[in-house]
């Protein structure tokens, strides 16, 4: 039994007077205990939407979402905000990407980590402090009793990062959700941060769905990649069965946009043509297929669907990148 | 190949760390008082507004005379066209009902503080309790909130408190100060409004949420402190403008009806403005008394601001 189990959602932003537009459109996907999921694109694709509507943290007012979010057989969607506000941060906790401006700035760094514990285990704001040091230590932040009277700027981004994760860890939740949490870092740092996750989530067999558009990040950490493209998922697979063959064109073309170090010099990137913007509705067929370079006139005319490929994959194109048959 | 490090070089490195990163946190408001300190424009406004409040204070012993009593030797040289200057026991002469002036200007600084703080304070707290309460809840609470201050502010404000003033059926130094509160409220509540909305959206109090943080501890905890910078230096602004609007409505017949209480806007307002030509100085002394003391809270307050901005720590 999968642990989050995404059915079907979508987010529609829709402001009086204007087109509404489909951020997520019908996005399925399943979590199971201790899985560490990712979902993949560029930017605009919907990643972010997605976590937020399963945080239940997108404004009320000019969207709307629908489907189910099922955490642990309960819908996330149909509980009441205040409801909703018992599960988030003790069953699933979040990470952002920008560590500076997710963090208060003129509370210290322990109070911010004690708030949690205060508000979800009940802890005396004593006890709490006690505990947000050791959390800080768990995290790797050197000297930690100082740290907890410092204020977020005085800390440096990969230590800020460090606390974020600690906050979003300190009550052990089932799930953790990381948006681009190494984006807004350098890159030494992104790979201590990358460490750092994967081994918390190991030790407390904790759940991660790591969004990111890095596919450096995808090949280290997931187990599963869900790649997204203008609000829907076309292509899921393992993390070497997606490296190895990528059957969808946009897959590939991702993977072909890593500059690689075993590459000539003087040969040019790889780049997918257009942006994001320059796509169709998938009413009307394949939203990548204005960017495609393997396009056929059987891409356009109605909906391509989800095909189940097999493993758990699922693959959503009419002319795939055709599989190597192995020699 | 190179030697590895010796153990003494590798202690040395472990203290020079343990050296360079003993800094340690302190408390927001010690270090901020700490930085209040060493700022020379804190220390110029807090020696004002400390002077102020000393003669304030202890006018009765500072003062050299009663300030409502007329004396003899200044009534009888004064006429509508002379009024005494100084002289021997009057060293700032006397006043148009031959009061001994410098007495009345060292009670007047009693009545000025406490009608300026006082209408500062109310019209901050009723303000911060509107702009919070708009900033937070949003929706039509918003709206109507926030209608009501366009309303307020789409009148002159002199012209408000007036009207605010002729409604109280009968007028005191309390109606006075009441008034200009009120004037005061709308100003409050759009700026704390206004941040609280910056707030609101910021990626802090996203990550509040996704912690399950409850709805009013994010406003008490992450919106509110963050946004009463702005209020604070408003603060230090409108206490200068709270006694001139004071001293005008003193002016205009609608304040304290009294006319032996000594307060600089009123003695700048009535008397200075009457006898100007006569006697200017009976408008030049209030004057500079009310904007030293303007000023000594503008300074204060800018450092203040500047001291509890967690961003200027060091």
């Amino acid at each position: 039994m999968p642990l989050l189990d995404v059915r079907d959602l979508s987010v529609v932003f829709q402001r009086k007077g204007t087109r509404p537009v489909r951020a997520v459109d019908g996005v399925s996907f399943t979590v199971e205990p201790g899985q560490t999921v990712g979902l993949v694109g560029e930017s605009g694709c919907g990643k972010s939407v997605t976590s937020l509507a399963i945080m239940g943290l997108l404004p009320r007012r000019g969207n709307k979402v629908t489907g189910e979010v099922r955490f642990d057989e309960t819908d996330l969607l149909k509980l009441r905000p205040q409801d909703l506000r018992d599960w988030r941060g003790r069953d699933i906790g979040m990470i952002f990407q920008d560590p500076l401006s997710s963090l208060n700035p003129v509370i210290p760094l322990g109070l911010q980590v004690a708030e949690v514990l205060e508000r979800h285990q009940g802890r005396t704001r004593k006890a709490a402090l006690k505990q947000a040091r050791d959390l800080l230590d768990a995290v790797g932040i050197p000297d930690p009793d100082r740290r907890l009277d410092e204020f977020p700027h005085q800390l440096s981004g990969g230590m800020r990062q460090r606390a974020l994760i600690a906050i979003a860890l300190a009550c052990k939740p089932r799930l953790l959700i990381a948006d681009e949490p190494t984006t807004a870092l350098d890159v030494t740092i992104q790979a201590q941060i990358l460490t750092l996750l994967k081994e918390l989530v190991d030790d407390s067999g904790t759940a991660l769905v790591m969004i990111t558009h890095d596919l450096g990040v995808v090949a280290g950490l997931c187990d599963t990649v869900n790649v997204l493209y203008a609000g829907k998922v076309v292509e899921r697979a393992y993390r070497h069965q997606l490296f190895a063959e990528p059957r969808h064109p946009y897959t590939h073309g991702l993977l072909q946009s890593v500059p690689r170090l075993d590459v000539d010099r003087g040969e040019r990137l790889h780049q997918i043509r257009g942006s994001v913007s320059d796509n169709i509705p998938w009413s009307e067929g394949c939203a990548f297929a204005p960017r495609c370079d393997r396009v056929i006139d059987d891409c356009i005319g109605e909906t391509v669907p989800l095909e189940p490929t097999f493993r758990g994959g699922a693959l959503r194109c009419t002319n795939p990148v055709p599989q190597e048959v192995p020699a | 190949m190179t030697r590895a490090l010796s153990d003494v070089k590798r202690r040395r490195i472990d203290e020079l760390i343990a050296h360079t990163s003993d800094a340690g946190g302190v408390s927001l408001l010690r270090d901020a008082g700490r930085r209040l300190v060493r700022n020379p424009t804190a220390i110029v406004g807090a020696a004002i507004i400390v002077l102020f409040l000393i003669i304030a204070i202890f006018a009765p012993l500072v003062a050299p005379h009663d300030p409502v009593q007329r004396f003899p030797e200044l009534t009888q040289n004064l006429t509508v066209d002379t009024i005494p200057g100084a002289q021997a026991g009057h060293p700032l002469g006397s006043d148009p009902l031959g009061r001994d002036f410098a007495s009345r200007m060292i009670y007047g600084a009693r009545q000025t503080l406490f009608v300026g703080v006082l209408a500062t304070l109310i019209g901050l707290l009723a303000g911060v309790l509107l702009g919070a309460v708009a900033g937070a809840v949003g929706g039509w609470v918003d709206a109507v909130v926030m209608r009501l201050t366009d309303v307020m502010l789409a009148l002159p404000s002199l012209l408000l408190a007036i009207t605010l003033v002729a409604l109280a059926r009968e007028s005191s130094q309390w109606t006075v100060i009441v008034a200009v509160a009120i004037v005061n409220v709308p100003i409050f509540a759009r700026l704390l409004r206004g941040s609280m909305l910056a707030q609101r959206e910021s990626d802090h109090v996203l990550a509040a949420r996704a912690l399950g943080v409850k709805q009013r501890h994010i406003v008490s905890r992450h919106m509110l402190p963050n946004s009463l910078t702005a209020v604070i230096v408003q603060a230090t602004l409108t206490f200068a403008v709270a006694i001139l609007d004071a001293a005008a409505l003193s002016f205009l017949g609608l304040g304290d009806p009294d006319i032996n209480r000594a307060e600089w806007g009123l003695m700048l307002g009535v008397d200075g403005v009457r006898y100007f030509e006569v006697r200017p100085e009976l408008a030049y002394y209030p004057a500079l008394a009310i904007i030293l003391v303007a000023l000594g809270f503008t300074l204060l307050g800018e450092s203040i601001r500047e001291a509890l901005d967690p961003k200027n720590r060091r």
